[in-house]
């Protein structure tokens, strides 16, 4: 694998039972770039996406992350990838700064490291005033930009976002936008999926999954070309359309 | 009327959920409710399908009054919850005899209503709820709430998490369900479906921002937005942050979205300073205004 890609996937597919839940796609993901891996509900994304993050075993094909393969090394890969899911999975009983101390320490980093890391996060957030009250008081967008930053506290190559957009409203939409970019600037490679189609068009690339096959993957522009259209909404529904 | 709301209030301890909201939605209309989560919406809703008692004021649905004659509404309406409540052991079919049959009805007798969306999940009748897709849920939980012939449905953001395609059939559904007389209160986030209803209400922490059609509501914006690109994004975005005379700057698609503070404003002073901060392949156009664009500036 060049040092350029940190995501190299080759005819990776998954079976279950009879069914082809995701077919031989293949594709990579550059270093810093922000990656859109969209499809229709049921389209296999998920899928995907677990097999990429180690937690599902391959029928078939090959995957590399982070410098790992994911038939043979899923558990550095876990180490060295940063994930979002997008039902929210900090602890709600817990306040901000304690959620900081317990994920750092799970990502095994050191007192010293969290403390610092906790301190600039929280101020790169703008939470200082809430620095100590419970997770689950916050509204959503908060916490879902606090969920962003806690999957990157271990500086990890990729980070994985599924959906983290859904039902957040548009400011906060776009504040979390400003953060998926400044990520990718820092050389974090963000690996997002989304319903939103105007999120479809930050992404450096897009890929579409149609019934688990990748159908469609370019720049927004290059695809909006490719379909004469002017909008990824309507590149999406000629695509998933049929 | 078929709903009417009039200074409605609610507090859950120190928040307040609902402050004093007041408005009214007419037979066969399709309403839009619009706003963030925690806005408020699921509140109303609970209160307009009596499933919660206000603090204050009053409300009506159908004619009835929701704490006095709650009875009569809960027949005669149809509520589709944000959350997918319905029972995951339960097959497809199973789910909607259930429905029928706590109504007092049958399938047979309203096939009519569902016939177009049922279809599509007729195929998958003998699996269980809980093993659908979110598409096949979202139309499933539809069909339940229309099984007994609502006079008005009530849905709470059926389409959040749901994709482009489904979400576009999704509302081509309820135009449908519109024109068959049903009046329609619907929340959601996604703000190109405000574009879709009648009428919407801009709601944020329990007080409606404002209430009109959705091109009443876009024509209320009065700041011209321009559209800026350049080579990279991000810088752009911290650029146009950090410029003195900026008023908002918002992502908008494969294009920034600018207004400026000063009614003078010439966009060749924009790049200028854009290009001092070594920015290239700039563009700045002028550019409509779209409901998310008033719901930031209201909601600022």
């Amino acid at each position: 694998m060049s040092n350029n890609h940190v995501i190299k996937v080759e005819g990776l597919t998954k079976m279950f039972g009879d069914f082809t839940a995701v077919n031989a796609i293949t594709f990579e993901v550059k270093k810093g770039e922000i990656f859109g891996f969209l499809g229709a509900n049921g389209a296999g994304k998920t899928t995907a996406m677990k097999m990429l993050i180690g937690i599902s075993t391959p029928t078939a094909g090959k995957a590399n992350v982070a410098g790992f393969d994911v038939f043979t090394n899923a558990e550095d890969i876990k180490k060295n990838i940063g994930y979002m899911s997008q039902k929210f999975a900090l602890y709600d009983d817990l306040t901000v700064k304690e959620n900081i101390t317990f994920f750092g320490g799970i990502y095994g980093l050191s007192r010293k490291e969290i403390k610092g890391k906790s301190e600039i996060l929280i101020k790169e957030l703008e939470m200082e005033k809430a620095a100590n009250k419970l997770v689950g008081s916050l509204p959503l967008g908060w916490k879902q930009k606090l969920s962003f930053s806690v999957s990157l506290l271990h500086d990890p190559k990729i980070v994985f976002l599924d959906e983290p957009t859904g039902g957040v409203d548009p400011i906060t939409r776009r504040q979390f936008w400003e953060m998926i970019y400044k990520t990718a600037n820092r050389g974090t490679t963000v690996f997002v999926t989304t319903h939103y189609m105007d999120e479809a068009e930050y992404c450096d690339r897009v890929s579409i999954m149609v019934n688990g096959t990748i159908e469609a993957l370019d720049t927004p522009k290059k695809l909006k070309e490719r379909f004469k259209t002017d909008t990824m909404n309507d590149v999406f529904l000629k695509l998933a359309r049929g | 009327m078929s709903i009417t709301v009039s200074n409605i209030s609610k507090s859950y301890k120190t928040v307040k959920a609902l402050q004093d909201i007041s408005f009214t939605v007419k037979e066969g209309e399709l309403f839009g409710l619009i706003g963030p989560d925690g806005a408020g919406k699921t509140t109303l809703f609970r209160i307009l399908t009596t499933l919660l008692i206000a603090d204050e004021g009053t409300a009506t649905v159908t004619g009835f009054e929701v704490v006095s004659e709650y009875k009569k509404i809960r027949n005669s309406v149809g509520y589709m919850p944000g959350k997918f409540s319905l029972y995951q052991d339960l097959t497809v079919e199973e789910n909607l005899e259930f429905f029928a049959t706590i109504f007092g009805t049958t399938i047979e007798e309203n096939y009519g209503l569902i016939k177009d969306i049922y279809v599509q999940i007729a195929p998958f009748k003998d699996r269980r709820a809980g093993k659908l897709s979110g598409g096949m849920k979202q139309k499933l939980a539809l069909c339940c709430a229309l099984i007994h012939k609502p006079k008005v449905l009530f849905l709470d953001e059926p389409t959040t998490g749901v994709d482009p395609v489904s979400r576009k059939e999704f509302w081509e559904m309820l135009k449908r369900l519109q024109q068959k007389g049903i009046t329609i209160l619907v929340s959601t986030p996604y703000m190109d479906e405000a574009a879709l209803c009648d009428r919407i209400a801009l709601i944020q922490d329990g007080k409606i921002l404002e209430i009109d059609t959705p091109n009443a509501i876009v024509k209320h914006y009065t700041k011209q937005i321009y559209n800026v690109r350049a080579n990279n994004v991000y810088q752009l975005i911290t650029s146009l942050n950090t410029y003195e005379h900026s008023h908002s700057v918002y992502p908008f698609g494969e294009y920034v979205h600018y207004t400026d503070k000063r009614a003078d404003f010439n966009p060749e002073d924009l790049l200028l300073y854009l290009e001092s901060k070594k920015l290239s392949d700039i563009e700045i156009e002028k550019t409509q205004t779209t409901i998310e664009d008033t719901f930031m500036e209201l909601a600022k």
